[in-house]
């Protein structure tokens, strides 16, 4: 290890160092607004030490690799997270019993999702895996004393756990037939596996993997867990289960097969095009039978991420701008609408039904106004960052011919459009005349405002002026 | 610069509107009357200025906007598209008038989404980037939906989803194509862009072309509407309020015609000369099955409605045809219908405002009670039924004409949509104003707003009907140029396929020129 080497992987440093000091101040002493202008701190300082220039020939590392693509998730994963923690501290305000420990688990889970943005070696990769999931085990049941939380949080850890193991043994299969756990070497021998007559060691070992990260994906037919856990977190921590954790994943699967690796007619192929076919139909239609904001966006996570696919398959550079961009869009809408639900909600009051949000627009103009952009901007309408996003995905796929792939994601957004604007709706519907006393709307946090008029700024700025952006990932992607 | 101000000026005053009517009622109202009085105002000087200059633009504005991916932020305008923003600019003013006193509730969101409209439907008039025309043709839709789900009838939150659907669906099929235009042009000439100037003539397979003029068509079609995509026209136009209905059927089905005549045609000259024959049997089956349809509502909004799937026929019809008679016929067709349909619906809706129904059956004797009502239904009826002297009848006519060089059969089965549409106007007055008056109703004639509103529309529809020679002379050039390009694209493909003339009109034509109605 060199200055140089960690110089590199400052980032890293500076999320884990401020895990452990929010560790010991909890020890010595417990200030909530002190513990989270630390927690704070410590990913401002991650974002300003992102390496960009370093590039990844200069600096090998036996686990990591920081090139420009992991700076550009890091900044990515860190930044919502930041986001997550906003929305969450005015959350965590109402909850009576311990609150920062909370924030010590937010800085783990985001430093596993680190770890998988830049792993190169099977190591880091589930190293990466397990900080996030185990941390997340206790954060989705955090505020323990509601059943709901406890209930959620334990159905993850059973089925995470499985999914480790799955990944797990698919390693070392894998490791088994290749000899190696290097990720970029062992890339070749899978990419190149034909539909048939594969090695049936290195099949299975990939399936396992793919299962393992289906799964954390929250992909059809691994998708069982996502709309039971979205409901049943604490709403800043499903935020960042939809964002961070989503796509700490999202990173170590395009670093597994960087964009243009997998060939039209190769097993892998086939296997992601019917996960992604599935996800997006399967996602889009369940959507609909939904009466939960928290369900329905579950769903609809479901079909973005067979969305994504759909871009990661096409290959090519353009492939992966897409898939970045995409991400980055949905990050800024999908924190923007579970933001809203925050500022609403409080611990053990989740905001959750639909009927919640009856007749929101003529009560809450400005949040029903920004939770309406957000919901435009799932829907991929004009002026919102996710019509971007979506005409770009469907760029490259029409790029690369991916007819079939097009036409089904064209036919599952247009049913899933018709939920959109069931929500958008129900903001606007005239309320029934209140019944008995009604209890008085509650202020929200100042972090939870600024925070949504900075995601609405983003959201409509990569609307209307994608094109830098599109520079800084370009330059990243190539 | 003025091309960017016609939108910037509805857009910024939706914000105003929507702003001042969190303090105010009244201020939303005065606020989109003034910005589309300025976008008629400015748009009629501009066109003054610019009638008769050389240059194959009347202006144009072109900055980048996605290098990256050959997106460019491309507004331009000949003549055709002046003549749709001044018409959009005229029938925003006739919405916001027939809005005055029916909306009160939320008027400041109600005006937002009002300008907002008018701001997507004349981008789409100006934009020549593919991708901005896309992001305009999208953007129209959410503040449609809501116009028609927060202020409409009984049965809105269903009208507008469906609205919506059908919208999107074929808005992502266009998107699709738009694609692979983009890529099959990119692919050949190294150059990948958006720019509609550059993608015309952009040599492509027999088959690839016809798939892709499918997907323009396909939406294009929803938005006209045609049969069989008309099924969310009759419970969109019924549901929705007043202004809404005037948007809709005077203009945004517009926008449905122009992309035929701007993008289908010009783009994929043969694959639209191939399909011709399917798309003017399109048109004859609903110019014929939307009369038909209409004969048998009882809903007077929902029998308006189906006229415009009948009346919308003839200008498929017309730019199918594809030649100058049928042309200028469609772009008559397309000002004279949003002017006489607008003024129906503002009728019918100021008639619900009074008596609350909406049914022919309840109606009758009306005429008793409000006389300079029924005076201004009958003529627009008559209007609609294509009477000579009123403007629909030169649109109409001259599609037929235009239409009977293509083929003879579907003019003569078009025609026949003639004797319907006498049926159903004829109907409209006389269930309405005529007979007794049975259930007694009593309400005040048509206040000083409305027929203010009235005079205007019947001016304008009388003078299209009498002098209809300015409005050709002024858009022959741009579909002149429309002629040419679609022709030039078709002769760099070495293939020669004009629609085929079926029986010599070069008589027609000149016995028609005799009466100085064509140049």
């Amino acid at each position: 290890m060199t200055p140089a080497d960690l110089s590199v992987i400052s980032p890293l440093i500076c999320v884990g160092a401020a895990a452990i000091a929010v560790m010991l101040m909890v020890a010595v002493h417990r200030s909530y607004v002190t513990t989270f202008l630390l927690t704070m701190t410590g990913l401002a300082a991650a974002v300003a030490t992102l390496p960009w220039r370093a590039g990844a020939a200069h600096h090998p590392l036996p686990l990591l690799v920081f090139d420009g693509y992991a700076a550009l998730f890091t900044g990515l994963l860190v930044t919502a997270a930041a986001g997550s923690l906003l929305f969450a501290f005015g959350y965590l305000r109402k909850y009576e019993s311990n609150r920062e420990e909370f924030f010590i688990l937010m800085l783990l889970a985001t430093l596993g999702a680190v770890v998988l943005a830049s792993g190169n070696h099977f190591a880091s990769f589930f190293l990466g895996i397990e900080l996030l999931s185990v941390s997340l085990y206790a954060l989705v049941a955090y505020p323990h004393k509601t059943d709901a939380h406890t209930e959620a949080g334990v159905k993850y850890l059973v089925l995470a756990a499985v999914s480790s193991a799955f990944i797990l043994f698919g390693m070392a299969l894998i490791y088994a037939d290749t000899g190696s756990m290097v990720i970029d070497r062992i890339g070749p021998a899978l990419r190149g596996m034909p539909l048939r007559g594969g090695d049936p060691w290195l099949l299975a070992g990939l399936a396992m993997m793919l299962v393992g990260i289906g799964f954390k994906l929250g992909l059809v037919p691994f998708h069982l867990w996502t709309p039971d856990v979205y409901q049943g977190a604490p709403a800043p921590v499903t935020a960042f289960v939809a964002t961070v954790s989503k796509g700490g994943v999202l990173a170590a699967l395009l670093r597994l097969f960087p964009p243009g690796d997998i060939h039209t007619g190769s097993s892998l192929f086939f296997v992601f095009s019917a996960i992604a076919i599935a996800s997006m139909l399967a996602g889009n239609l369940l959507a609909l039978l939904q009466n939960n904001v928290k369900r329905i966006l579950a769903y609809s996570s479901i079909a973005h991420l067979g969305y994504m696919l759909v871009a990661f398959l096409s290959g090519r550079s353009q492939g992966g701008s897409a898939v970045t961009f995409y991400l980055m869009t949905y990050f800024i809408s999908i924190l923007g609408a579970f933001g809203v639900i925050t500022v609403l909600s409080a611990p053990g009051r989740e905001m959750e039904s639909i009927d919640d949000y009856r007749g929101l627009f003529w009560r809450r103009p400005w949040l029903a106004g920004v939770f309406s952009a957000m919901v435009l901007s799932l829907a991929g309408l004009p002026l919102a960052a996710g019509f971007i996003g979506k005409f770009y995905l469907i760029m490259a796929g029409v790029g690369a011919t991916l007819w079939t792939l097009v036409i089904v994601l064209v036919l599952s957004s247009t049913v899933g459009l018709y939920y959109y604007l069931r929500v958008l709706f129900i903001f606007f519907v005239k309320q029934p005349e209140p019944q008995g006393p009604v209890a008085p709307e509650q202020a929200f946090s100042l972090s939870g405002a600024l925070t949504l008029a900075v995601l609405t700024f983003l959201l409509i700025w990569l609307g209307v002026m994608p094109a830098p952006i599109f520079d800084l990932i370009q330059t990243v992607v190539h | 610069m003025i091309l960017v101000w016609f939108i910037i000026v509805p857009a910024a005053g939706g914000l105003l509107a929507w702003f001042l009517g969190r303090m105010n009622s009244t201020w939303p109202k005065w606020v989109a009357l003034s910005a589309m009085v300025i976008n008629l105002i400015t748009g009629v000087f501009f066109a003054f200025e610019r009638v008769g200059s050389t240059g194959p633009w009347l202006a144009e504005i072109q900055l980048p906007w996605v290098p990256q991916l050959g997106i460019g932020f491309f507004l331009a305008t000949d003549s055709l598209s002046l003549v749709l923003v001044l018409l959009t600019a005229l029938m925003g003013i006739m919405a916001v008038a027939s809005a005055w006193t029916e909306i009160n509730e939320r008027t400041g969101f109600f005006y937002f989404n009002l300008l907002w409209v008018l701001a997507g439907i004349t981008g789409v008039f100006l934009a020549l980037d593919l991708f901005l025309f896309y992001f305009f043709w999208e953007l129209m839709l959410v503040p449609m939906y809501f116009i028609i789900a927060i202020w409409g009838h009984e049965n809105r939150v269903y009208a507008a989803s469906k609205f919506f659907l059908f919208t999107q669906m074929s808005g992502l099929l266009m998107l699709v194509a738009i694609l692979g235009l983009y890529f099959v042009h990119g692919r050949s000439t190294g150059t990948y862009t958006f720019d509609y100037m550059q993608l015309l003539g952009t040599s492509l397979s027999p088959a690839t072309a016809m798939w892709l003029m499918l997907g323009f068509f396909i939406a294009f079609a929803v938005k006209l509407p045609a049969v069989p995509f008309h099924s969310w026209l009759p419970d969109a136009h019924t549901e929705a309020p007043t202004a809404g209905s005037v948007i809709l059927a005077g203009l945004l089905l517009k926008t449905g015609a122009y992309g035929l005549l701007r993008f289908v045609v010009p783009l994929f000259p043969v694959a639209a000369a191939e399909f011709s024959p399917v798309a003017m049997i399109l048109a004859a089956v609903s110019i014929l099955y939307g009369a038909l349809q209409a004969l048998g509502q009882t809903d007077l909004k929902k029998l308006i409605a189906y006229t415009s799937v009948s009346h919308m026929g003839f200008v498929l019809l017309g730019i199918f045809a594809w030649n100058r008679l049928a042309l200028q016929g469609a772009v008559m067709q397309i000002i004279c219908h949003g002017i006489s349909t607008g003024a129906l619906f503002i009728l019918v809706g100021a008639l619900q405002e009074r008596i609350h129904t909406r049914d022919l059956n309840r109606m009758g004797g009306l005429w008793s009670i409000m006389p300079r009502m029924g005076a201004a239904v009958m003529l627009f009826s008559l209007a609609s039924l294509g009477l000579p002297g009123l403007g629909n009848f030169i649109g109409e006519f001259l599609v037929l004409l235009g239409a009977f060089r293509a083929s003879v059969p579907l003019t003569v089965v078009a025609s026949l949509g003639f004797i319907t549409a006498c049926v159903y106007s004829l109907w409209i007055v006389q269930r309405t104003f005529h007979g007794p008056n049975r259930e007694g109703w009593k309400s005040p004639d048509l206040s000083i707003r409305e027929t203010a509103v009235m005079a205007v529309m019947t001016v304008l529809i009388v003078w299209l009907g009498l002098f209809p020679q300015p409005v050709f002379t002024f858009v022959n050039p741009s579909l002149a140029r429309l002629e040419r390009i679609a022709a030039g694209s078709r002769h760099a493909m070495q293939i020669d396929g004009p629609i085929t003339a079926v029986l010599p009109a070069q008589a027609f034509e000149a016995a028609f020129s005799q009466h100085g109605e064509c140049p």
